[in-house]
């Protein structure tokens, strides 16, 4: 028995110094946004939080638009997280429990678009979007990926198992229509699958570098991710002050993923598991 | 295809009744209408590119300009592009850099998560977490950690009497630097994934292997490991699309479009490359040519992945042993069956 003990005690030693690892990070970046730029550049560093926090936040926003490059950014996260809820709930409800003449065609199209890398396609897409006068608004962020073959793969994994046959026939039975089954049937028992892909498509959008990078061409509308990139790219001297940016614009993405972390890790779990 | 009536919406099937009989097609509408919006994006902003980034590829373009055909000259100056080919180095390295480390203590950590009984939800979103979490920012701490003279990390060297190490100005600095980023950002997520593996795995292997008088490195190899087979397949296949696929890292470690990829283009790489030379430099086709490069390396790789940890020999081994295991579960069973019969 204390063999076991040990050896549970071990882990937990060995578990504790990974959360550190995996925690220090963002204890650095609030020890670096609340000291000032001389002092954290000092030898030897300091270690411990500041008092100036407030005073770096508050440069932020007088050298980027923080607000408005966290509005641009929340309305497309929001905006192709309601798309993609909406669009893939919708095409996997179909897939996973009606017939229909062409489907696992249909779908095998589908899963071989996971081959595609999507650098592959930046170039010509970036020239489709200035073709239709897009590059530089919000229509570029958001309807590319208002639909993708990630999220409806996973709801059809997740509609199969989740929605009872009976229902969809009592559905009919009662004469609604295929929109109708979806709404009434479909919707409510996807309720949390739909919660994971939605944190998930979320976080996504948010974070994404590359395409917004490409696309919002205008320096007054940029996203949080290229407008940070822009203020260490002009301001890199001022540390404090870009980790008081990299600071604010972690904050809300990791209250979204707590707000859902338990189930939507084990759903990206099972995701994983079923691939 | 009598179930396609079946699941046809009432509403349809009158529209559709008026003067013909109902067509199957027809029926299926509601479900074309809802498949539609994916293929249809999909047409526009993915198959319709591909397609045009092979046309492209075949041009000399600035994006705006006449279009001039050159035929496969992109390509052969892709093959003899000394860049390009250092950009396949530095990707591969940091790739292998990050991915083995990575995939290695993301095993360790779900083989400890999954022995511990108290914590386990802390732990998990406490590793969890640097993977939601943006990554330029997380790129711009890790930048001051390994900055060469005020950096933590060198001023920690120094304080044990170690030297300063040129993290962001050498080679391998930079390498090292970009490929600790993305270990640190996804060992948490591949160790969540092994541990969905391990807990699927049944006890009653684990029990046999214990009656058989197995050590736990035994079991470890010759159970865990062949049984998470799978499950690291998928993560290293994962894992190489990622890898291959490195951007964000090194285009904000080294901001400036004039050396975007460090000193020396030591961390520039293929994506940073196609991108340069797409969108800084204009050079259009040639940045479509390089994506085709990068598509041809995914899937090589991929399938070298498949073959190493899916590959034939290997899984008939595993499958050998994965009999041999519920042989010795039935017919342990079956003693105690028998046991509890008399």
């Amino acid at each position: 028995m204390s063999v076991e003990r040990v050896r549970t005690a071990v882990g937990h030693v060995v578990l504790m110094f990974g959360v550190l690892v995996s925690l220090f990070p963002f204890y650095w970046m609030v020890v670096m946004a609340s000291n000032t730029t001389p002092d954290i550049f000092s030898y030897p560093p300091k270690l411990l939080i500041g008092s100036h926090l407030f005073e770096n936040m508050g440069k932020v926003l007088d050298n980027i638009d923080f607000f408005g490059s966290m509005l641009l950014t929340l309305v497309a996260s929001l905006a192709v997280t309601v798309l993609v809820l909406f669009f893939d709930s919708l095409a996997a409800f179909a897939f996973a429990k009606y017939q229909f003449p062409g489907r696992n065609v249909l779908f095998g199209i589908l899963l071989a678009t996971f081959m595609i890398p999507t650098q592959l396609s930046l170039v010509p897409q970036f020239v489709v979007l200035a073709q239709f006068g897009w590059i530089g608004s919000l229509k570029a962020l958001v309807i590319p990926g208002a639909a993708n073959a990630f999220g409806i793969f996973w709801m059809r994994q997740y509609a199969k198992g989740a929605i009872p046959d009976e229902l969809i026939s009592a559905a009919k039975v009662d004469g609604a229509g295929f929109f109708r089954q979806y709404l009434t049937v479909g919707l409510p028992v996807l309720r949390p699958g739909l919660a994971f892909l939605g944190i998930f498509t979320f976080i996504n959008v948010w974070n994404d570098y590359l395409w917004p990078l490409i696309v919002m061409t205008d320096p007054n509308r940029l996203t949080l991710q290229v407008a940070l990139d822009q203020l260490n790219g002009i301001y890199g001297t001022d540390y404090s002050m870009v980790m008081a940016g990299a600071l604010m614009s972690v904050i809300p993405l990791i209250g979204v993923f707590l707000i859902g972390a338990r189930s939507f890790i084990a759903d990206l779990a099972a995701g994983a598991m079923k691939f | 295809m009598a179930v396609t009536s079946k699941a046809a919406p009432a509403a349809v099937a009158t529209t559709a009744a008026d003067d013909k009989p109902p067509n199957k097609y027809r029926q299926a509408l509601p479900q074309y209408t809802a498949v539609a919006p994916f293929f249809i994006l999909f047409a526009i902003f993915g198959a319709f590119p591909v397609l045009f980034s092979i046309w492209i590829s075949f041009h000399s373009w600035d994006g705006i300009g006449q279009m001039k055909w050159v035929g496969l000259e992109q390509y052969h100056y892709l093959l003899t592009d000394a860049t390009f080919w250092k950009t396949i180095g530095n990707t591969l390295i940091i790739w292998v850099l990050s991915t083995v480390p990575m995939l290695l203590l993301a095993l360790v950590i779900a083989n400890a998560l999954h022995n511990a009984t108290r914590l386990r939800t802390f732990y998990r979103i406490a590793y969890f977490v640097p993977n939601v979490t943006s990554v330029v920012a997380i790129t711009l701490v890790f930048g001051s950690i390994f900055s060469n003279n005020f950096g933590l990390l060198n001023a920690f060297l120094q304080s044990i009497g170690l030297g300063k190490v040129e993290w962001l100005t050498s080679p391998w600095g930079i390498k090292i630097a970009i490929a600790t980023i993305v270990t640190w950002r996804w060992v948490g997520y591949n160790a969540i994934i092994y541990l969905a593996g391990l807990q699927a795995i049944s006890a009653d292997v684990y029990e046999a292997a214990k009656v058989d008088g197995a050590s736990p490195r035994q079991t470890f190899w010759r159970i865990t490991v062949p049984m998470l087979r799978p499950v690291i397949l998928f993560t290293a296949v994962t894992s190489t699309i990622g890898g291959l696929q490195i951007f964000t890292e090194s285009r904000v470690l080294f901001g400036d479009t004039s050396s975007i990829g460090g000193p020396g283009d030591a961390g520039l790489t293929i994506v940073s490359y196609l991108y340069q030379s797409a969108f800084i430099k204009n050079q259009f086709g040639y940045g479509a040519a390089i994506g085709w490069a990068l598509f041809v390396l995914i899937v090589l790789f991929s399938i070298i992945n498949w073959r190493l940890i899916g590959g034939n020999d290997e899984e008939r081994l595993t499958r050998r042993a994965a009999r041999r295991v519920e042989r010795r579960i039935a017919a342990q069973n079956a003693k105690k069956e028998a046991a509890d019969v008399r």
